[in-house]
């Protein structure tokens, strides 16, 4: 069974190795290893980048981690990764303390969202600006049911939550009475189990079990965040210390290539130009 | 407490015979097995029990150097970002950390309150249990403690989110991640270390007086209440304290459960978060700056708690050590 399922891997790795032949050309040759980490949004893409590159070139070892916009920018500054990624632009202290440069590469909408059996279907900035601040307590007076709101944020620095609280607070801060959770999924979990929850989750974390608001009529979705119209939006950063070099060189080029381009959709982002 | 030493005693003879080694093997051939000759293993702790020794208290002192070298500076640094204020704003550069330490305090409070008359209770009734029918149960009970010390902390937060909340949220209000959700699931991890700690220490006093005692006419049950209990206050005490430093100690429960509000908190229904979390919260993002350096000053208080509560778990044994040395 298990040699069945080498020989299935063999063979999906070997079809993708030569659909993807004309992107993956930079990497003949090379060898070593690569290491990321960083956001938790950027995992996805990352893996699914490493794994195509693995499978094309066996002679090069990617890892990837998480931990965080943070951990990104401390391990890629220090050396210990070769590219960290952040779910924020770089602040100016970490560009001068570091010497990093930033590639974007992807666009992250953040929905508002609501437990699906709320009526609530929309609310407006100022709406939500009030709720967040902890002015407005109870569903009835934004059209809901007689309840008290529960408000789940993210924690300090979290780029979802840097993204919300600029674009769809008008930076605005949230109530020291919320409850903070710590990933995209702890708030899904937190706002399907709470009827009276509100929170965001990146827009590619919108499924069943939670329900995007609009926010001033605009509608959360993929579409509407790349063309523009949902502008409750951050970017994606790879960032490595100075310009990189050969392999890391490689595979940021690659990220931005046909291949990498189709990886970001498929992982529920929009493809961001290189300018 | 006598089987304890046991353990300890023969852990040790294995690790200098040879670690890796089958005990089979070990115990027939020592020599065979380390290629020296055969010691008493009280003898036998020589270089490498005395190097993991100097290791690990050189890791323990260098761990404290580490967190009072950054957390001083920080601390001795008043004016704005100082971290012993009430307020957690960081955006407008209010990085107060008592927020969280009255959330550990209130947390492990808590959970002390409702978990040590528990396993006293538990304990109790474990050793004094005479009825023929109830010793499967008391069997059973007695290995499920032993158990529940072996279930990761991430399991019980996982559970409880799904199980727990829904429940705290329809019968308390609120949003269910509250004190009370993440109390009562610290009360369940520190039991069995409370049920452990003071069945080692009541366990031999009883068995002690009981051939006699019994045949006096008392039931184990009195032997205990009123012979037993009344000269443990310091292992009662012992358990309290060993408890209270797991409960201020552990991350996960208060993170996944109490709801992490960066507000005073106000009772049982309210969100807060604890020291634990607000460090493993915060380090998730922040590198440098005020915010990060303020952890550094969390985890100096955290030291000291969890340090204080060994120290005093320290002398209570050692005065009870020698309290029980002379009496016997």
């Amino acid at each position: 069974m298990q040699r069945f399922l080498m020989a299935l891997a063999c063979l999906a790795f070997s079809a993708s190795a030569a659909l993807a032949a004309d992107s993956l050309d930079a990497f003949k040759g090379q060898k070593g290893t690569l290491d990321i980490a960083g956001g938790t949004a950027h995992i996805p893409v990352m893996k699914e980048a490493a794994r195509r590159i693995m499978a094309a070139n066996p002679d090069i070892r990617i890892t990837v981690a998480g931990g965080g916009s943070g951990v990104g920018v401390q391990k890629a500054g220090e050396g210990l990764v070769q590219i960290g990624n952040t779910g924020r632009a770089l602040k100016e202290t970490e560009i001068q303390k570091y010497g990093l440069v930033s590639f974007p590469f992807a666009i992250d909408g953040v929905a508002v969202a609501v437990n699906p059996g709320n009526p609530v279907s929309g609310l407006s900035k100022a709406q939500l600006k009030d709720i967040f601040a902890g002015k407005i307590t109870n569903w009835k007076d934004v059209g809901g049911a007689d309840a008290a709101i529960s408000l789940y944020v993210r924690e300090d620095g979290s780029g979802t939550r840097e993204t919300f609280e600029e674009r769809a607070l008008n930076k605005g801060s949230s109530a020291a009475g919320a409850n903070v959770v710590n990933s995209n999924g702890a708030m899904k979990t937190a706002i399907a189990q709470d009827p009276n929850a509100v929170g965001y989750v990146g827009i590619g974390h919108l499924d069943k079990s939670i329900r995007g608001l609009s926010v001033d009529g605009m509608a959360p979705s993929q579409e509407n965040a790349a063309n523009g119209s949902y502008t409750v939006t951050r970017l994606l950063y790879m960032n490595t210390k100075g310009e990189p070099q050969g392999l890391t060189r490689a595979f940021v080029d690659y990220i931005y290539s046909p291949d990498g381009k189709e990886i970001v959709a498929g992982a529920g982002y929009i493809p961001y130009e290189k300018k | 407490m006598r089987r304890n030493r046991e353990h300890t005693g023969r852990a040790v003879g294995e690790a200098t015979a040879f670690p890796a080694a089958p005990a089979s093997l070990a115990a027939r051939s020592p020599e065979a097995a380390c290629g020296c000759p055969a010691r008493e293993p009280g003898e036998g702790a020589g270089w490498g029990t005395r190097l993991a020794a100097l290791l690990a208290v050189c890791g323990v002192g260098l761990l404290f150097v580490m967190v009072v070298a950054a957390a001083l500076p920080v601390l001795l640094r008043p004016g704005p970002g100082w971290p012993l204020e009430w307020l957690w704003q960081p955006y407008e550069g209010h990085f107060g950390i008592l927020p969280m330490c009255l959330g550990s305090l209130a947390l492990a409070t808590f959970a002390l309150c409702a978990g040590w008359p528990l396993a006293l209770g538990l304990c109790c009734w474990l050793l004094t249990e005479e009825a023929r029918a109830a010793r499967p149960l008391a069997r059973l009970t007695g290995g499920l403690i032993r158990f529940m010390t072996t279930i990761p902390t991430v399991v019980y937060g996982f559970a409880a989110v799904f199980l727990l909340t829904p429940l705290v949220r329809t019968a308390l209000g609120g949003t269910g991640m509250c004190l009370f959700a993440a109390g009562v699931m610290l009360t369940l991890l520190i039991l069995p270390t409370m049920v452990l700690v003071l069945e080692a220490g009541l366990a031999p006093r009883l068995e002690r007086l009981c051939p006699w005692g019994q045949a006096l006419g008392f039931s184990r049950l009195d032997l205990l209440r009123l012979f037993v209990l009344p000269k443990a206050g310091r292992n009662l005490a012992a358990a309290a304290v060993l408890g209270f430093g797991r409960a201020v100690g552990d991350t996960l429960i208060p993170l996944m459960l109490a709801g992490n509000a960066t507000h005073v908190p106000g009772g049982l229904t309210e969100s807060l978060r604890t020291l634990t979390a607000h460090m493993a919260l915060v380090t998730a993002n922040e590198v440098g700056g005020a915010a990060y350096n303020s952890l550094f000053v969390a985890g100096l208080v955290l030291l000291l708690v969890n340090a204080g509560a060994s120290l005093a778990l320290r002398r209570l044994g050692a005065r009870s050590g020698t309290r029980g040395g002379a009496g016997s």
